[in-house]
């Protein structure tokens, strides 16, 4: 794997000075591996990971199962597509069982999600049903324990 | 007043308390301190080690074992150290499972040692071997070993330092804290020494797997050392179970034995909520385990790297999670180095003589903590250095 992917995927907050000089590089070439990344449709893009309880991160998500008759309308990806692009949508996939597609999807409230399942799914020709489940509360978020304490250690600072 | 003090035996008033409880005192007060004095994994224990042990709560598997250890664990251990180093031990009696390796280590001497016996190690080296070697009356022979031998034991230097009533030799590769390391050949010269001189060899293992370049061998592997030999590892290093405290002794029956003998007085037996996590970290815990030794590896060569760029030479250590810079070179000797850095940087590394007289010249740096903190330090440990320079 490339070095610089590598690094970033560990998961530390390292900044590209950082990188440079953990990997034996400057700050532009590792600023050149990154953009290589995005042109190569690796890196797609970056943000940050937030505690859900945190109020300004207190909005409403639900996954939606959504069922789809692919004939005449672009298929599977053209339907997929189509939905990917509406901004509510954090993520869509197709899969394989009892429905099509999933999608994750986050609103301000609970009556804004519902106006798009009625008003914006249910309408796509191709569309034949939709099921709706909203998220309670999460306990681990991006591969990061959600929790109030969180992974306290009472390692001491100098031991043999 | 206090005056308690004159219950205290003799041979222990006079023991000097461990400098790196010294150490710590200092840093544990100060905030902001990066510290790179820790000797443990920074990762926590892989969850499904963890998941053993509160099945064993969950299960009400909460009494004691028998005093060698469960069978299960044992047949384990069994398995294991013939798989990756070599000897075959009944587990029925050439294995005894212990508090981790330093139990193993204190009650060995004291099953073996008669008073007045002397006792060969390497140094610098962990701090209990000469206090362990103290506590059981006897005498503590330490052999210096050289930055420019990266650390490893020179057969002459052990010959050299040999004395009439010489009776156990102590080794511990790859060493805490230099990261040295033996390789086959050094072994060989080692064991022929410990045969011609009827000597019994306590091979410390604990950071064996944690081996970065070339193989790790076994003394207790090479001909006719197996019955002169005792093996002793545990789960704290490879495995990050430092606080499960689990560890294990293989050898000869006899001397496991007497080693039981100490061991079932004194502490009955482990915890059996850590021996059932031991025997998960056997069964299922090497992709874990290579996944922490090639972290360690990476960040070894990021902090060995450093250091020489920042003008403190430091060689490559082959094992453990230890880089042993020489902060010589700035003119401080390593006490002076070390709490001048600790003052004026808050970077915390511990002084080379809490190894032993051998580890003067030198600091231990711990490269088990994230790449974020050992860039810091780094960065720290480099305007330290342009303060002294310019002195």
């Amino acid at each position: 794997m490339n070095s610089v992917l590598k690094l970033i995927l560990e998961g530390e907050s390292l900044d590209t000075a950082q990188i440079g000089k953990i990997l034996g590089m400057g700050p532009e070439a590792v600023e050149r591996e990154l953009a290589d990344l995005r042109r190569q449709g690796i890196l797609l893009g970056w943000r940050p990971i937030i505690n859900p309880s945190y109020e300004a991160e207190r909005r409403v998500r639900a996954v939606i199962e959504i069922k789809i008759r692919p004939e005449g309308v672009g298929g599977f990806d053209g339907l997929a597509e189509r939905i990917s692009a509406f901004e509510q949508v954090e993520s869509c996939y197709l899969m394989s069982g009892g429905y099509d597609l999933l999608v994750v999807v986050t609103a301000d409230n609970l009556y804004k999600v519902a106006g798009f399942v009625h008003e914006r799914l249910a309408r796509i020709d191709g569309v034949q049903g939709t099921s709706t489940h909203f998220f309670l509360r999460a306990y681990k978020k991006d591969g990061f324990i959600v929790s109030d304490e969180g992974l306290r250690r009472d390692q001491p600072s100098v031991s043999p | 007043m206090d005056d308690s003090g004159r219950f205290v035996a003799r041979h222990v008033a006079t023991l000097p308390k461990s400098g790196i409880r010294d150490f710590f005192a200092i840093v544990s007060k100060m905030k902001d301190a990066v510290s790179l004095g820790i000797g443990e994994p920074d990762f926590v224990t892989p969850y499904h080690i963890r998941e053993a042990a509160i099945s064993c709560l969950e299960k009400g598997r909460t009494s004691y074992t028998d005093n060698r250890g469960t069978q299960q664990l044992r047949d384990e251990i069994s398995r294991y150290v013939a798989q990756y180093y070599g000897p075959e031990y009944n587990p029925e009696n050439e294995i005894l499972v212990t508090i981790g390796v330093s139990e193993a280590l204190d009650i060995l001497l004291r099953a073996v040692l008669n008073p007045g016996d002397k006792v060969l190690y390497h140094e610098p080296c962990y701090v209990s071997y000469a206090p362990s070697v103290t506590l059981c009356h006897a005498v503590p022979l330490p052999i210096r070993t050289l930055s420019s031998d990266q650390f490893a034991l020179d057969p002459a230097a052990l010959r050299a330092a040999w004395q009439p009533g010489s009776k156990v030799l102590v080794l511990n590769f790859p060493t805490n804290p230099t990261g040295g390391t033996a390789d086959r050949a050094k072994l060989q010269e080692i064991a022929k020494f410990a045969i011609e001189k009827d000597l019994l060899v306590v091979s410390d293992e604990i950071y064996s797997e944690l081996t970065f370049d070339g193989d790790h061998v076994s003394i207790a592997s090479l001909p006719g050392m197996r019955e002169r030999t005792v093996f002793l590892h545990g789960f704290s290093k490879a495995f990050a179970m430092t606080g499960f405290r689990i560890g294990y002794a293989c050898g000869p029956a006899a001397v496991i034995d007497g080693m039981l003998k100490v061991h079932q007085y004194g502490i009955m037996c482990a915890s059996i909520i850590s021996q059932e996590a031991a025997v998960e970290a056997l069964r299922n815990g090497r992709e874990s385990m290579l996944h922490m030794r090639d972290k360690y590896r990476e960040r070894r060569d990021f902090i060995v790297r450093r250091f020489n760029e920042l003008g403190l030479p430091c060689h490559l250590p082959r094992g453990a999670f230890y880089a042993f810079p020489q902060v010589s070179v700035t003119g401080l000797d390593s006490m002076t180095f070390a709490s001048k850095l600790l003052e004026q940087q808050k970077v915390a590394v511990v002084p080379g003589t809490a190894f032993g007289a051998a580890g003067a010249g030198f600091c231990r740096a711990s490269f088990s903590t994230s790449y974020e903190r050992i860039h810091e330090a780094c960065e720290r440990i480099g305007r330290f250095m342009d303060t002294v320079q310019k002195r």
